[in-house]
């Protein structure tokens, strides 16, 4: 079977507008999170975001495209732009052999909602013509396609909060197959607006700790109440081991294994005991042939939410053993990104990639005080230096989607 | 302003060109590199500008600048 490497990493994030500023805040523990200012906060319990700070879409894209590139889209782009760069493929790989694996848990829901109101307001011929094309959630991965004529297999993954987490595993096991050579997985999000944040809202979802928004996303804590709503872009480029090794590329790390599963319990909540996602856990570590005492850290999906933070303490537990699961550290770097939805799972599959590269495990930033429930190592406010060779990154989303990336530090 | 800044204007915005690029002769598909979807838009962009209608036969007979701004003076708008 064909081993898997990551050779690029791009992102755009409330914390930085590429890989490098968001790693650098994500380890000096720096939230992304502050007031809402892309909506009048005002008639929404949760006042708080993680925005992409002054962002400007003329600094990246031509007036045209500006319009006809939802926000959503427009990171994906940055996102693959950077990672691509990175890579150092272009020129080195034939178009049809580059694929894209971009994924959205939502997509344009700012575009929805602004041609709703033309067509309330001014009548259905009045939509935007380019108002399809810009709404839909796989117009990323085409967009890319065209941006970086990547002609190879092309499409996204949409699994709410575990969109491309899921996008990493599909490209993982694409490439494993030999389908394509490389190829550009990851996911974005722009969820900031009327209804995707009214929407969650509504479901209690997110934290209304509206005076304090630096350390609103909390997870882990006994004081969490719900995630904070964030906005991003993350793309990530893998590539088949021999191939990136024949053109000399410089290889970032390796993924190992991957494991998903569904719930099959509820819509919204995890199943009990974090059942479905300890299955995910186990089934990646077997993909990767590493046993739980071989795992030196996992970043959580952590979205300082009460459901989820207890059960995936639980399925932790549950996957690596108790033992183990008490020695591995376990972070979440939501903690000052918010969360990405869409984009959480590439995000943190590149945080997890730096910590194994860097030999530096980033903090659950803002956790004072753990819940009584959530008993693991979850590496408090402080990065932490160590040798790790291991990690695993889970992403979870509504619809009881699980998924566990596993990464392993690259060497020859 | 007078009506050839306007449709000018507008089509600068529209389709993102440079205003040398815009002159009477250009047309849109091959000198202006607009696509139907964009040419759609352009034509809602000039019924929003000037408050009327232009339906489809007569969208399709509008392939130039020059072209635009005979058949908005023939339907009355001068400024």
């Amino acid at each position: 079977m064909r081993r898997v490497v990551i050779t690029g990493t791009g992102m755009i994030s409330p914390v930085g507008k590429t890989v490098r500023e968001s790693w650098e805040n994500v380890v000096a523990g720096v939230s992304g999170v502050g007031r809402m200012t892309l909506m009048n906060p005002e008639f929404f319990t949760s006042k708080i975001a993680g925005e992409v700070k002054n962002y400007n879409p003329a600094d990246y894209f031509d007036r045209k495209l500006v319009k006809r590139v939802d926000r959503y889209t427009q990171f994906a782009m940055i996102a693959s732009r950077e990672a691509f760069r990175e890579s150092g493929l272009e020129g080195h790989i034939h178009p049809e052999r580059l694929g894209g694996i971009i994924g959205s848990g939502i997509g344009g829901i700012g575009t929805m909602e602004q041609e709703h109101k033309v067509a309330l307001e001014r009548g259905v011929h009045r939509i935007n013509p380019f108002f399809c094309p810009m709404m839909i959630s796989n117009i990323s991965a085409g967009r890319v396609g065209i941006d970086l004529n990547a002609k190879g297999l092309n499409f996204a993954t949409v699994t709410a909060c575990a969109t491309s987490g899921h996008a990493i595993a599909v490209a993982m096991d694409m490439i494993r197959m030999g389908r394509s050579d490389a190829i550009l997985a990851g996911g974005s999000e722009a969820p900031i607006t009327l209804t995707g944040v009214g929407g969650f809202c509504q479901l209690k979802a997110l934290s209304t700790r509206n005076d304090d928004p630096e350390r609103a996303s909390r997870p882990f804590d006994r004081d969490r109440d719900g995630f904070v709503i964030s906005e991003g872009g993350a793309v990530v480029v893998m590539e088949d081991l021999e191939f990136a090794m024949a053109r000399g590329a410089d290889i970032l790390a390796e993924v190992v294994g991957a494991g998903m599963t569904c719930d099959a319990y509820h819509i919204t909540a995890p199943a009990e005991g974090g059942e479905g996602s300890a299955r995910a856990i186990k089934l990646a570590m077997e993909d990767a042939g590493i046993g739980p005492d071989q795992v030196d850290y996992i970043n959580a999906h952590g979205t300082s939410t009460q459901l989820n933070d207890v059960n995936e303490t639980e399925a932790i537990k549950t996957a690596l053993g108790v033992e183990n699961a008490k020695r591995v550290p376990v972070s979440s770097t939501k903690s000052v990104t918010g969360h990405m939805l869409g984009a959480a799972g590439a995000a943190e599959a590149i945080f997890t990639l730096l910590a194994l590269k860097q030999g530096i495990i980033p903090p659950t930033a803002t956790l004072v005080e753990p819940d009584e429930r959530c008993d693991l190592d979850y590496v408090p406010g402080k990065a932490r230096k160590a040798d790790l060779v291991y990690a695993l990154s889970n992403s979870l989303g509504f619809g009881g989607h699980n998924v566990t990336i596993a990464l392993k530090k690259f060497t020859d | 302003m007078s009506l050839e800044s306007r449709v000018k204007e507008i089509i600068i915005d529209k389709l993102g060109v440079k205003p040398e690029q815009v002159t009477m002769e250009a047309q849109f598909d091959t000198d202006l590199g607009a696509d139907s979807i964009d040419q759609y838009e352009l034509i809602m962009g000039f019924e929003d500008a000037f408050g009327l209608r232009i339906d489809e036969e007569e969208a399709a007979k509008l392939t130039t600048v020059g072209e635009v701004i005979q058949y908005l003076k023939k339907q009355g708008i001068e400024e």
